[in-house]
């Protein structure tokens, strides 16, 4: 019991990172991006080629996973900037099917639809970690989920963060305002990726092993799914999000009642919290309220005139 | 003149192949765009209607008839299929729009983008419950045996895609340029304020818009299930490239559209031929062409460019 409580508070932290880095750039810049499976699985492939061809330490190849993941955030970065809501959406869709495909087909790097398997343990402080040793993996990877929180709060209580909502809430108006919209815009696809791209990196080294199948778009739209339930801006609702999704998601798997219990139900689900949540409460179970000015603004006229 | 090394007779027949797939991309690119004319949106579920579609058809088709016997009822009940999965189609459709579009009419942008990606979501895991994942064998209602012209052959059912294709698109044309309805929908599309004070239901102009549109997907559907057969996933694909075709004809744009899904299906049949792309890698070129399109020329071919402004 408690090993099955381990697992899946070790995979909560994993999407959390995931899903606070994507929260900076669905939640906080208001860009609907919908390939963070993409940059997790970049991540994840990153750090499995390199750690099964050269035997490098773990804790070299996990930036580097970031590194190469945050590039690839860079490429579809540079040129979706022109790209509004919808069109972004879709190009992203699109990056993600590309890396999905580039993966399966380039047998010779990534072992094609098989994946890695074998990723050698991890090695702290001359301990090997592999799969089976939960509970240092659980700390090492909460661990991260702190850090990640801790960094994405510096972000988004600074002079970027600001100059980030602002162009959530209009980018024209923003761009009047003396922000540089487009390298704001790159810059929180690169910090969400990079993010992503450590979430692939830590995945890979717990399980020892990847397969292209994970990182398909259910994966992102799981991503999707945590921060529009937590609240969308908002770095507890991210974190709280991916501690319901995880649950939803996994309890049935682990308890060896998946079969009992089609997959495709918790995809349903998925799908009604979207729909759910959009039309009854946007901003999320413990989102913020938008302060709505033109209200208030009206109410001070009124009592005026009283 | 030999233009990439191909022999004449095989470039006629990749053209032809192309036209084929081209045509369906156009059918089920008008939906997005009149949707995207209108509300301003994506509705990322109409792969899904399309799916819904080919498999309302296919149900109605196999309850009517067994299609291997032949015959001239086979052929009745493949039209009385293709026009139940029209009007179901149509249905689903408006549904989906009283149900999970409407009510975000006036949130922000991002809202309707995301409750479409969890119809799209709904749609495709219920009909992976209801019908089973396997994929499902469509028959052709006729002879689909191959017909040489020369050294080109066609075969049948590429005859009926090309040409029910053509009546649709065409009528559809003149039912936007010519009827009062049609005038009314491009109205609503321009300005809804001003449109609801000319007297038009905003509502019912939306509602027949999504009813028009999921009913081509439809049509699509029935035709290419007899080619791929049918499976609760077709429309995911099908649906990103013919939203890409939507947005290389300028999105909005119904002439646009049917030129866009025509471009894309032939450029994916002559990049396999001409670039050597493998087959696995066949769907990057649509999203390849999607960037170098977003990036040249993001209000697509047909519209010219135009500033947002305050």
């Amino acid at each position: 019991m408690t090993d099955f409580l381990m697992v899946l508070f070790i995979y909560i932290g994993i999407y959390s990172i995931a899903s606070l880095g994507l929260n900076l750039i669905v939640g906080y810049t208001g860009l609907l991006s919908l390939c963070q499976a993409a940059f997790v699985a970049i991540g994840a492939y990153t750090t499995a080629i390199i750690m099964t061809s050269t035997g490098l330490s773990f804790w070299w190849v996990l930036p580097v996973a970031g590194i190469t993941a945050s590039l690839s955030g860079l490429l579809i970065g540079i040129p979706t900037l022109r790209l509004k809501g919808d069109y972004l959406a879709i190009a992203t869709l699109g990056f993600g099917e590309i890396v999905k495909n580039l993966i399966i087909n380039w047998d010779s790097v990534t072992k094609g639809p098989m994946g890695i398997n074998g990723i050698p343990a991890v090695n702290l402080f001359g301990i090997k970690l592999t799969i089976l040793d939960k509970l240092p993996w659980m700390l090492i990877i909460w661990g991260f989920v702190f850090i990640t929180y801790y960094l994405v709060r510096r972000i988004v209580r600074s002079r970027i963060g600001r100059a980030l909502e602002a162009i959530r809430e209009d980018e024209i108006a923003a761009s009047s305002m003396g922000i540089n919209t487009a390298k704001y815009k790159i810059g929180a696809f690169i910090t969400g990726s990079f993010f992503a791209g450590i979430a692939g990196g830590l995945y890979a080294a717990y399980t020892q092993a990847v397969a292209p199948n994970t990182f398909d778009f259910m994966m992102s739209v799981m991503i999707l799914c945590m921060i529009v339930l937590g609240g969308l801006g908002r770095n507890i609702a991210a974190v709280a999000g991916a501690v319901i999704i995880v649950l939803a998601e996994f309890t049935p798997r682990l308890l060896g009642i998946s079969n009992i219990i089609p997959p495709q139900l918790n995809q349903i689900l998925f799908g009604l919290i979207l729909v759910m949540m959009m039309i009854y409460r946007p901003q999320g179970l413990i989102g913020r309220k938008k302060i709505n000015y033109a209200a208030i603004v009206k109410k001070e006229i009124l009592n005026l005139e009283k | 003149m030999n233009l990439f090394n191909i022999p004449a007779n095989e470039l006629l027949q990749h053209i032809l192949n192309g036209l084929t797939l081209g045509a369906i991309y156009s059918l089920i690119a008008l939906g997005y765009t009149m949707v995207y004319g209108i509300l301003k949106f994506i509705n990322f579920a109409h792969g899904e209607i399309f799916m819904l579609g080919a498999y309302s058809g296919y149900y109605l088709y196999y309850y009517l008839c067994t299609p291997d016997q032949g015959g001239s009822w086979v052929m009745i009940s493949f039209i009385l299929s293709v026009l139940f999965a029209m009007i179901l189609s149509a249905v689903i459709g408006m549904l989906i729009e009283r149900i999970a579009y409407r009510p975000l009419r006036r949130a922000p942008r991002l809202a309707p983008l995301l409750s479409a990606i969890g119809v799209s979501i709904i749609l495709m895991n219920l009909a992976a419950l209801a019908f089973g994942t396997e994929p499902k064998n469509f028959s052709y209602p006729f002879d689909n045996s191959v017909i040489n012209m020369g050294t080109t052959s066609i075969t049948p059912n590429q005859i009926m895609i090309l040409a029910v294709g053509l009546i649709m698109m065409a009528g559809l044309k003149l039912f936007v340029d010519r009827t009062k309805l049609g005038k009314a929908m491009r109205a609503t599309s321009q300005n809804q304020n001003v449109a609801s004070l000319m007297g038009i239901n905003v509502n019912v102009i939306i509602s027949l818009t999504f009813a028009i549109g999921s009913a081509l997907a439809a049509v699509a559907g029935v035709l290419i299930a007899m080619e791929y057969k049918v499976y609760p996933s077709m429309g995911q694909m099908a649906g990103l490239k013919a939203f890409i075709a939507a947005v290389v004809g300028g999105i909005g744009n119904i002439s646009g559209a049917m030129i866009g899904g025509i471009l894309l299906g032939l450029l994916e049949t002559f990049g396999v031929v001409i670039l050597g792309i493998p087959q696995g890698m066949k769907d990057t070129i649509a999203f390849s062409v999607l960037i170098i399109i977003l990036l040249v020329k993001p209000s697509g071919i047909l519209i010219r460019n135009i500033r947002e402004k305050v």
